[in-house]
């Protein structure tokens, strides 16, 4: 697991692995606090969450909707809207103290170092403004291009991205673009400047299966040429288990636990993750076969529980479950989970 | 099969659409001849990608929209025409959306209870609210939720609020339109579990739209899958995942991330490319000749007939029938 990295990157899942398990941490952050002041209450989104991330590594964030996922990253792009507000912690991102830079620092970061993409790509692409200006915009501005140069690494990124025509395409406005090929332009001005870390929000929920896989498969490949970081936030266990190195389990704005992909798939501790994968209906399952539901309702943020989020959904509650936050137990090798019961695991004294 | 609980034979729905003042109406051909039968007490799960028309088709079926062209058949009664009055109380649709599908200011009883008061059924208020309380525990709520609103509730328990409702006039036969695809999947799983018990329990017979072919596996008995309007396969459940025909359904299947890092990584992928085309000028001959990989000049030049090719299993593909 910890031999260097050597020569060509070689998509294969183990050596991805290896080659990661090598480089160093790109991201840390710690004991994240992240509220929205409604005039219903305080919305404590995310609850103090904590864990890093190293280059060219693909995380996986899964859990209920609701349970802090964007806002976590959102908080990481500087960019929780109002009435939130970062309560508490910190967040490292190649060396720098994301929390105490400038905002001018932050937009050179933001499009450059890292870069998001969203489930509905209309969000970072505008109406009024070609494809092939939008594209060369931020190369313009984050990478010093020339205009012939920045038009070339454009056209250049579409082909990347399977767009045919590029030339053409960069004429035209988004709207005549399909979905599909939208998400593919948004991609494309995402990587154009090579970030460090690329952050996807759902990136292919809006998709269907067959642009869904052309997307995915785009995004290996791309990880591959590019090495950059990414997050990716997901509600399909599916497409975590096909593109992820790691994965964080999130519910009512806490990590419940976080593993590598084998541990979280193989051997979870979670009695929430747990759920999650059993009740996942598959498509290799038997005839008719019934599913096993989590019973119970989601949490609801406003009023979350003294104790753990996820007590009242969990079949094996116990007394201090309702009443304390359980602490996280740390099983080694990045595998962690937070449950009263691996304390009972390891009987009173531990 | 018995005689089917309903049929669609050829059912066509086209919608006008007109750009321009002095421009010639076109038409979506959004449902473009879809024939199939659902026996009593089956579900026949239909799938395929947004915009291939399943909506549509359930719509069209149950009347909501007026059909272009075809007949529909409920226990072999044509009621493609005519007033749909007294069929309407079987045949109940459960919509997406859980959270437009419910008016607001409306209480969970007068919710559910509604159908009753269309149709003029509960003779007292007592027998009313004894008739809501009995649907309203069916689907796993009680009493106490009458007199609340639907922003009290989360987006599966309003899914059971509307499942309530359409169970309100004993209804035989339920479009399910992707009733589960709006849910997280500990959510999911409650309902798709429910509905299953509900059919059992009460004898019902369900079309079961979905765009996730892997929650359409656990629940159908047979599969149907469209393609830009039109039907390409169907068979058993259990059939269509292990012995897929069409290289449409083929795709479709390999694209679906199977949440098992292992059976992912040993499964073949067998990519599209492009996207699907315009259902205003659908390509001629075989629909899916665009992005078949197997396309010849037949496929482009000859729709394929949707045929028998083995026991209980159709499919409408030239090279599936030996047809080059
Ligand atoms: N602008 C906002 N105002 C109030 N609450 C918000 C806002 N944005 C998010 N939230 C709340 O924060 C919590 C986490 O949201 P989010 O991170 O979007 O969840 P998800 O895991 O689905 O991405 C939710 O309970 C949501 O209601
Ligand atoms: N009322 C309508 N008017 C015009 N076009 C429609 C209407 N309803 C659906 N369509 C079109 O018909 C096609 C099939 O739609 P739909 O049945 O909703 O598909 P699905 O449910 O499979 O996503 C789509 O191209 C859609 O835009
Ligand atoms: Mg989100
Ligand atoms: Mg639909």
């Amino acid at each position: 697991m910890s031999e260097p990295a050597t020569g060509a990157v070689q998509n294969t899942a183990e050596n991805v692995v290896e080659n990661q398990a090598a480089c160093d941490e790109l991201l840390r952050i710690d004991d994240l606090y992240v509220s929205f002041f409604t005039p219903a209450g305080e919305v404590r989104a995310v609850d103090g969450i904590s864990y890093t991330l190293r280059r060219g590594e693909v995380l996986g964030i899964v859990g209920e909707s609701g349970s802090g996922k964007s806002v976590s990253v959102n908080a990481l792009m500087r960019m929780v809207e109002h009435p939130g507000r970062v309560k508490g912690g910190s967040i490292t991102f190649d060396g720098k103290d994301i929390f105490s830079l400038t905002k001018q620092q932050m937009l050179g970061l933001r499009g450059k170092e890292m870069g998001m993409i969203f489930q509905d790509p209309m969000t970072s692409l505008n109406p009024v403004y070609t494809i092939g200006n939008q594209l060369m915009e931020p190369l313009r501005r984050h990478m010093g291009m020339a205009r012939d140069q920045a038009y070339a690494r454009a056209v250049e990124m579409l082909t990347l991205v399977g767009v045919n025509n590029p030339e053409q395409r960069m004429k035209q406005y988004p709207h005549e673009f399909s979905g599909g090929m939208r998400q593919r332009a948004m991609i494309a001005m995402t990587l154009s400047c090579q970030p460090k870390l690329l952050i996807a929000d759902e990136p292919t929920t809006a998709l269907d299966v067959t642009i869904q896989a052309q997307i995915l498969g785009l995004m290996k490949e791309l990880r591959a040429k590019i090495n950059s970081a990414i997050i990716l936030i997901t509600h399909d266990l599916g497409i975590v288990s096909d593109l992820c190195d790691k994965v964080v389990v999130m519910y009512g704005g806490r990590i419940v636990e976080r593993a590598d992909i084998r541990t979280i798939f193989y051997r979870s501790a979670h009695p929430y993750t747990q759920g999650l994968l059993r009740c996942l209906p598959r498509l290799d399952s038997g005839d008719k076969e019934p599913l096993v539901p989590i019973e119970g309702t989601p949490v609801d943020q406003l009023a979350l529980p003294k104790g753990c989020a996820f007590a009242p959904r969990c079949e094996h509650c116990m007394k201090v479950c309702l009443s304390q936050q359980p602490p996280i137990f740390d099983f080694g090798e990045g595998h962690a989970s937070a449950c009263w019961l691996h304390w009972k695991d390891r009987g009173e004294d531990a | 099969m018995s005689t089917p609980l309903i049929e669609l034979r050829g059912l066509q729905k086209y919608f006008p659409v007109r750009r321009g003042l002095l421009a010639k109406p076109k038409y979506v051909q959004a449902v473009d001849g879809v024939s199939f039968a659902i026996a009593p007490g089956e579900t026949l799960g239909l799938v395929g990608e947004s915009g291939c028309g399943k909506t549509t088709v359930g719509r069209t079926m149950l009347r909501l929209q007026e059909p272009t062209a075809g007949s529909i058949l409920y226990k072999g009664r044509n009621i493609t025409r005519g007033n749909m009055r007294p069929y309407r109380p079987k045949l109940q649709i459960i919509f997406q959306d859980p959270y437009s599908s419910l008016d607001p200011r409306m209480t969970i009883g007068d919710i559910v209870g509604e159908p009753l008061d269309i149709y003029k059924l509960a003779s007292s208020k007592q027998e009313r609210r004894d008739r809501i309380y009995e649907k309203l525990a069916l689907v796993g709520l009680n009493s106490e939720h009458f007199n609340r609103y639907p922003h009290e509730f989360s987006g599966g328990q309003r899914q059971r609020i509307s499942i309530a409702r359409s169970l309100m006039l004993e209804p035989e036969f339920l479009v399910c339109d992707e009733p589960v695809s709006a849910l997280d999947v500990s959510i999911q799983a409650q309902i798709v579990n429910m509905l299953m018990h509900l059919q059992q329990s009460l004898g019902l017979t369900y079309l079961f739209i979905a765009h996730d072919l892997s929650v359409v596996r656990h629940i159908s008995d047979r599969v149907a899958v469209m393609y830009l309007g039109s039907m390409v396969e169907v068979t058993g459940a259990a059939e269509l995942y292990r012995k897929p025909l069409h290289p449409y359904t083929q795709a479709l299947l390999s694209a679906i991330p199977i949440p098992d890092p292992d059976v992912n990584a040993a499964r073949v992928r067998l990519p599209l490319e492009g996207d699907v085309p315009s259902p205003i000028n659908p390509p001629v001959g075989c629909k899916f000749h665009t992005r078949c990989p197997y396309a010849r000049d037949i496929c482009r030049q000859q729709r394929p007939e949707f045929v028998a090719v083995g026991p209980d299993h159709q499919c409408a593909c030239h090279k599936v029938s030996g047809g080059w």
